[in-house]
Formats: C-alpha cells, structure tokens, sequence
C-alpha cells in the first residue's frame, strides 16, 4: 500500500465546510453552532492525540501496548455506552462485559484464522472499529430494553403473576431490544457500496490502495463487526435487563401510578 | 391473606392495589409483613406462591396467541399440564373460544381469559384488582356470577373494588381502605 501525505493546510481549507454547516445552524436558529465548535475542536484534540499515541505503539512494536490501549477503549466505550442507556439501573457490569467479550472473541477469531498478522498497525484500527461499534449496539439496545420494560410494565408484572420468572417475563422485551442493537449494521451493511461507502474503504481508495484490496478488505471489516455486535448487543441485554428486577423477580419501583 | 371472599374497598389511591400486590409479592411493604398459611409471605418460594396466591390484573394484559396459548402458558412454566376446556368453562368462556385470537377479543372476553389462566395454576386465593372496572353491566353482571360459583367451589378470593354494592354482592367479609389506612 503507498502511503500519502496530508498538510494541516489542507485539513484547515475543510473547515470550510464547517462554516456551512455553523451558517445553516445560526440561519435557521438550529441552536447548534455551539456543539459545532466543541465538536471540531475536540475531534481535532482527540484525534491528533491518538494519532501520536498509535504513531508510539507502531514505532514501540509492543503488543502488550496494543493490548492497553483496547482495553482504554473498552474502558472509555463502556462509560460512554452506560451514560447513553441512562435508565437501565445497574448497566456497567453488562456494558462491561459486553464490549469486553466482543473485542476479545472478533480479535481472536480474525487472528486464529489468519486475516490479520499479528501487529499493531492491524490490531488498532481493528479492535478500535469493533469496539466502537460494540459500544453503540450495547448502548441502542440497552435504550431500547429501558423503552420496552417502561412501555409494558403491566404485562410484564401480569406474567410474573404467573409464576414467570424475571427472565421469563423480560424475554419479550430481551429479544427486541437485541434485535434493535444489531438492526443499524445489518441494514448499513445490506446498501454497503449503493448509498455510502464505508470509511475503511474510502482511507484505502484515497490512500492509493486497488479498489479490490479496499473492497476485499472492507468485507472483512464489516462481517466481523456483524458478529462482535450481535455478541455486544446479546451480552448488554441477557445480562441488563436484570437491573430492572429484585432477585425475588419483582419489578423495580413498581408502585402502581 | 384471609379464607372466604373479602373484598377491600376505597377511593382511589386508596392503597388498595399497593395492598393487593404484597400478598403475591409483586411488592414487598416498607412496614410489616403480610403472611400467608401462618407463615411470612417472603419465607415461601416467590414463584411458588405466585402460583399458589394468583393475581388477576385490572386490565387484561393477554400473552401473544391464542386464548388456549394464554391458559397454558402458567402451569407450563412449572411443567404442569392445563385442562383449557375446564378452565374456560370455569371462567365462564365456551370452548370455542380456545382457538381465539386473545388480542382479537372484547376487554370483557379478555378479562375472563385473564381468569381463566389464573384457575390454570389451580390457585388457592385469587387476586383480583377492579376485575370488572373495564366492563358493562351486563359483562359485569356475568363476571361476578362466575366469581360467586368459584366461591362455592372453595376458591378464596381477594377482591378490591370501589363499588361498594359490588362488595356487598360478593364478598362474605369488608376491609374498607382510605389514604393507606384501614378504617372499617
């Protein structure tokens, strides 16, 4: 693969584009220029400083560094996963654990069967793409299990009046807030190529790459996310929706009105 | 948890679902215990006593699929057999009505399903909360027949209601609730 080289000039001219985007908030008072601003600069932040600690991990060679760094991102992913599915009680333990399972098994399996060696500069990018992609599937589907129980309380209880338990009554619920957790890859991954091309890809064309290695390897990327987020989303909700029950299988602040 | 048919009675908010949802343990007081067979209801088996104490919810909460899926679906939970047939007949449901659609059905309809999946479990006390609240008169009418036949076969019931006449009908004995408190 050649490599190219981007100025910080040519990263300055997009923010052209920014401008756009701050002129069509201030215009029609979307109220979002401020969000705009904390989002340019803190993408540049962060991403300049990650770039500079991956550019340290290539030079380092050490896979023990590599290992730190995914489990900072679990770390991190698992915090920001938990604030977004703020009405789960009790979710870090299964947000946790979720990503955990999901980056550890995809990067695993994507090694054990040889797509990738071994190395940093595939391990990082990788692992950074599968525990993202985790991390939003946990917290989309954790929303929904928090939508879903408060939407059906009365069911639910009408089938522990039944000698349901916990899991027995939640099933419904578990089954389609999963389903919502892994419904956005799937659907993405069916118009892959028609509607957007996927950042992977697109790095690689602009990079220089043969469009059948971008698109080849593009397919490794997006069939290995298929199973990290059904794994994320299958942990996040088999194990969250315990927070929403006591252990004598009675709902959670369940007063009735 | 008394013997007969009692019905408890109040103005909403009353506290007389909060009190209903403590004897299956749907809830547990904050004061108290509330005992069942002489024993503290948290010394039983939550499920068990779930299946022993059945409550039958104000409004009709069906199970996706059939009338005979909804009959089922608690004695097949502790691997026990249901007689549906039975079971709606007790409820005052023709047999024809197995095959049905639950969410299809009438809230009156609906209503008698949720009681006749409550007799699946062959329970020892029914719970009923408002079990009429949602029905006409005459669906009213049919509802409380049914409760005073189960009440002639020995079912002990549990009944809260803010109709007072409709305690009177049924009940053997009146708990009145007002804000929390029992005050007849």
């Amino acid at each position: 693969m050649s490599s190219i080289d981007v100025t910080l000039v040519e990263v300055a001219a997009t923010l052209v584009l920014v401008v756009i985007a701050a002129v069509v908030s201030r215009w029609r008072r979307a109220e979002l220029e401020k969000d705009l601003a904390v989002a340019v600069l803190r993408s540049f932040v962060q991403l300049t400083a990650v770039g500079y600690a991956i550019q340290a991990i290539f030079d380092s060679d050490s896979l023990l560094l590599v290992v730190a760094l995914l489990a900072g991102m679990v770390a991190f992913g698992t915090f920001t996963a938990r604030g977004r599915a703020k009405d789960v009680p009790r979710a870090l333990g299964p947000v946790a654990l979720a990503l955990t399972v999901a980056a550890t098994t995809t990067l695993g399996l994507v090694l054990a069967l040889g797509v990738f060696e071994p190395e940093p500069r595939y391990l990082v990018p990788v692992g950074g793409m599968v525990i993202g992609n985790a991390m939003t599937a946990a917290a989309v589907a954790l929303n929904r299990l928090a939508d879903e129980i408060g939407g059906s309380r009365a069911a639910i209880e009408a089938t522990l009046s039944l000698g349901a338990t916990a899991r027995q009554a939640a099933a419904g619920a578990v089954t389609r807030s999963l389903r919502s957790g892994m419904i956005a890859l799937i659907d993405s991954t069916k118009t892959t190529g028609i509607v957007f091309f996927p950042g992977a890809m697109t790095g690689m064309l602009v990079a220089g790459a043969e469009p059948v290695d971008a698109v080849r390897l593009q397919l490794i990327l997006l069939w290995s996310l298929l199973g990290s987020v059904a794994l994320s989303a299958l942990i996040a909700t088999g194990l969250g929706y315990r927070g929403f029950f006591t252990p004598a299988h009675q709902l959670r602040d369940a007063g009735p009105r | 948890m008394p013997q007969g048919t009692t019905a408890v009675l109040g103005p909403s908010g009353s506290g007389k679902s909060s009190l209903l949802r403590m004897l299956n343990r749907l809830s547990d007081p904050d004061l108290g215990t509330v005992h069942f067979k002489g024993k503290d209801v948290r010394t039983f088996d939550v499920l068990d006593l779930r299946r022993r104490a059945v409550l039958v919810p104000q409004l009709p909460a069906p199970l996706p699929g059939t009338v005979a899926d909804n009959v089922r679906y608690g004695p097949s939970l502790c691997e026990r057999e249901a007689d549906v047939n039975a079971c709606l007949g007790r409820a005052g449901l023709a047999r024809t009505y197995a095959t049905r659609d639950a969410a299809e059905l009438s809230v009156g309809e609906q209503q008698r399903v949720m009681l006749a999946r409550a007799l699946a479990l062959g329970p020892e006390v029914l719970l009923l909360d408002e079990p009429t609240s949602a029905l006409d008169e005459a669906a009213r009418d049919g509802v409380e027949r049914t409760l005073e036949e189960l009440a002639e076969e020995g079912v002990a019931m549990v009944l809260v209601t803010h109709d007072r006449w409709q305690a009177e009908r049924i009940a053997s004995q009146v708990i009145e609730l007002r804000e929390g408190r029992v005050v007849a």
